[in-house]
């Protein structure tokens, strides 16, 4: 009985908070996700200052269970009001119809200008022709490289085109151990390959995303390129967990090359030590023949379709994506601002490290727009891992991705025909 | 007669019902699922969904990342099974071979892991499993053993899941030993004594065949559970390294929950669970021809 009391009387005291929690003001409900979802609590403060009307509740999402989460709130008609979206969720929930698209807020934005945007990501939450999402924060992936091995081996920077990189990777091979490689490609990542594919002309998938197009000669340069990293020796037959510690091997310089995001900026400062930190540097990737393209990811934020409350959803996008609040984020996170005008402040502007990435974000571009994207992403990894490891001859593994992402896209097919009809 | 019948169904009417709208039920839906390609698709517009017969079965035979998945399974299934069973046996044994005063102590000990929070222990027993910090690593560092590697190496990987599973689920099973052991009268030992039988002998042949049908339950329930792998590595690996800790159950959630191909994942289930049926039937026989049940 006495047990009763007690849940009864915690019950009453919750249900009491919550109604002090209901003062009136609008409730915009926010998801976002990781290290994010931690730190945009802290900027909520002046945004609910400023908008005394609206209250925001941020509900933080650990990244691992964002994706599954957002589609059993579909099911379950409970989306949020604003969500922070991976840029490859985007077309998953546009093809489910889950999305406000944002073009005429956009468009009558004051603060919101859309040229001020690298094109890259901008373009990835372009889909049919509408804006989904509004860049939050931009991501790619380039070169991180032992600037002091270069330079033994004879390069004053990271050759510009595919040929003289290639060159000094073989420089670099030829003149450390056995054990030492040039680049590290871990197998358990389809980015590099990806970035690569992408530097290309040719598209990844034809005819409006029905097909898979992995036999163009477009991918069959990237993927010949990629596998002969590692038939020439030059990059090891590993994933990154067979690895005991990327940044250890590398700070011993067991490769000198490593294709890697914005985050191991923070963390290469943090876990090199001391003695290594003049000797490494970012680039952005070579391409074919000259600079080039890389992979255009990062997140934005959406409104939902279904949300009572898209005007204040809409100013929460804006205040987010003022440039000074872009840069208070990162500081507060180290993402890298999708707006160029942010670029300018000092903190980015004199950060060597960060120059490569706001290079490479103009060069960025978004994978293809098709909700069954990631999982071709991952057959990417699977089946280039089975060609690394000589399972597969090169044109076996095109043309097995080809048939993989055809099967994969047979639904979207199947629905694209019948919608024509 | 009649009425003695009516009164039957009216005392397990309820139980029917509940068991019929709350199993029964979901099962036929989730098999007529299997049968569809319910997926992303049909969740936006249910229209969108249509009747494919077994097409989901053929393509899950055809789909390398099952056999991965169910070979994972398999090998957790049969070196976690007897492992656990024959901790839970050993551990029964000396709790009820008398330690006294303490019994009640390692009887609680022991069975504490089971009513612990999977996800908070798994949090530990990362630490634990840790290779440059962890105690385990620390423990053979002592025997002059390289470190391994245990949640990174796709060949540690499987053994250090089937370590944290059978420490978390041994406590179960012991308790129920324990309580057959103690059904076992004492004569039986003690004739047995007599007849000069030795410590091996009387274990042979008084206590494995008396503590048979208890033998069977466990393992059939073990393996059942032990067949639905999921959560150690969900929480452990997330499925890696390299699918070494896929189970069939986690490939499930994936495409179901991850890629929402409700119709493809469905056929998973089925799959599983005709797969257990088989593995229960098989237990059973072995156990009948034993005279064990």
């Amino acid at each position: 009985m006495k047990g009763h009391g007690l849940v009864i009387s915690l019950l009453l005291l919750l249900l009491s908070a919550c109604g002090n929690a209901d003062d009136g003001r609008e409730v915009v409900r926010f998801w976002a996700m990781g290290r994010e979802g931690e730190v945009v609590a802290q900027l909520i403060p002046e945004f609910e200052r400023r908008n005394p009307g609206i209250r925001v509740e941020v509900q933080q999402i650990p990244w691992i269970s964002a994706h599954e989460k957002l589609l059993t709130a579909f099911a379950g008609d409970a989306t949020p009001d604003v969500a922070q979206l991976g840029s490859s969720w985007v077309p998953e929930l546009v093809a489910l119809g889950a999305l406000e698209p944002l073009d005429a807020r956009l468009t009558a934005s004051r603060v919101v200008d859309a040229r001020d945007y690298f094109d890259g990501p901008m373009r990835g939450n372009r889909i049919d022709g509408r804006i989904w999402a509004v860049p939050w924060y931009a991501d790619t992936r380039l070169l991180f490289y032992r600037a002091d091995l270069l330079r033994a081996a004879g390069y004053a920077s990271v050759p510009q085109d595919w040929a003289g990189w290639l060159a000094a990777m073989r420089a670099i091979k030829a003149r450390g151990g056995a054990d030492d490689y040039a680049i590290l490609l871990p197998l358990n990542e389809y980015e590099p390959l990806l970035a690569l594919a992408l530097q290309q002309r040719e598209p990844l998938l034809r005819d409006g995303g029905r097909f898979g197009a992995f036999r163009s000669a477009g991918f069959a340069r990237a993927s010949d390129f990629y596998l002969r990293l590692f038939d020439e020796g030059l990059a090891p037959r590993v994933t990154n967990t067979q690895i005991s510690n990327v940044y250890d091997e590398f700070a011993r310089g067991r490769f000198a090359f490593y294709i890697s995001g914005p985050w191991n900026i923070g963390e290469f400062r943090r876990r090199l030590p001391p003695e290594r930190q003049g000797d490494w540097m970012t680039a952005p990737l070579p391409g074919p023949d000259g600079p080039g393209a890389s992979i255009a990811g990062g997140a934005g934020l959406a409104i939902f379709a279904r949300s009572q409350h898209k005007e204040a959803a809409w100013r929460l996008i804006e205040y987010l994506s003022r440039p000074e609040v872009q840069l208070r984020f990162f500081e507060l996170t180290g993402d890298l601002p999708a707006r160029r005008s942010v670029w300018r402040a000092p903190a980015l502007a004199q950060d060597p490290y960060a120059a490569a990435f706001r290079v490479q974000l103009e060069r960025a571009v978004p994978p293809p727009a098709v909700p069954e994207w990631e999982r071709i992403a991952q057959q990417l990894r699977i089946v280039g891992e089975r060609a690394v490891a000589g399972q597969l001859s090169a044109e076996a593994f095109r043309a097995t991705m080809d048939a993989d992402t055809d099967r994969i896209l047979a639904r979207r097919r199947a629905l694209l025909a019948e919608a024509a009809r | 007669m009649k009425r003695r019948g009516l009164a039957g169904w009216i005392f397990a009417g309820p139980a029917l019902i509940m068991l019929g709208l709350f199993f029964f039920l979901p099962v036929l839906f989730a098999f007529g699922l299997s049968l569809t390609n319910f997926d992303l698709y049909s969740l936006a517009d249910y229209g969108n969904t249509e009747f494919v017969g077994f097409a989901n079965y053929a393509e899950l035979v055809r789909t390398p990342l099952f056999w991965k998945a169910l070979g994972n399974t398999l090998y957790f299934v049969a070196v976690g099974v007897p492992l656990s069973i024959g901790l839970s046996l050993g551990a029964a044994l000396l709790l009820n071979g008398g330690i006294g005063r303490l019994t009640g102590l390692f009887r609680t000990a022991l069975f504490a892991p089971v009513v612990t929070t999977l996800v908070a222990v798994a949090v530990i027993w990362r630490y634990l499993l840790h290779t440059r910090y962890g105690f385990l690593n620390y423990g053979l560092d002592r025997l002059g053993v390289e470190p391994v590697d245990w949640l990174g190496d796709p060949i540690w990987s499987m053994p250090a899941i089937i370590f944290f599973a059978v420490w978390k689920n041994f406590g179960y099973n012991m308790v129920i030993l324990l309580a057959g052991l103690q059904t076992i009268p004492n004569d039986l030992y003690e004739a047995a004594r007599i007849d000069g039988a030795s410590r091996w002998q009387r274990f042979r042949h008084v206590t494995l065949p008396a503590l048979g049908p208890m033998l069977l339950l466990v393992s059939i329930l073990t393996m059942a559970g032990y067949f639905q792998l999921f959560a150690e590595p969900y929480v452990m690996t997330q499925g890696g390294p390299v699918e070494s800790t896929v189970s069939v159950l986690y490939f499930m959630y994936d495409q179901g929950f991850k890629w929402w191909n409700l119709g493809f994942a469905s056929a998973v289930a089925f799959a599983l669970f005709l797969i257990m049926i088989v593995f229960t039937l098989l237990q059973y026989r072995f156990a009948r021809a034993r005279g064990m049940a």
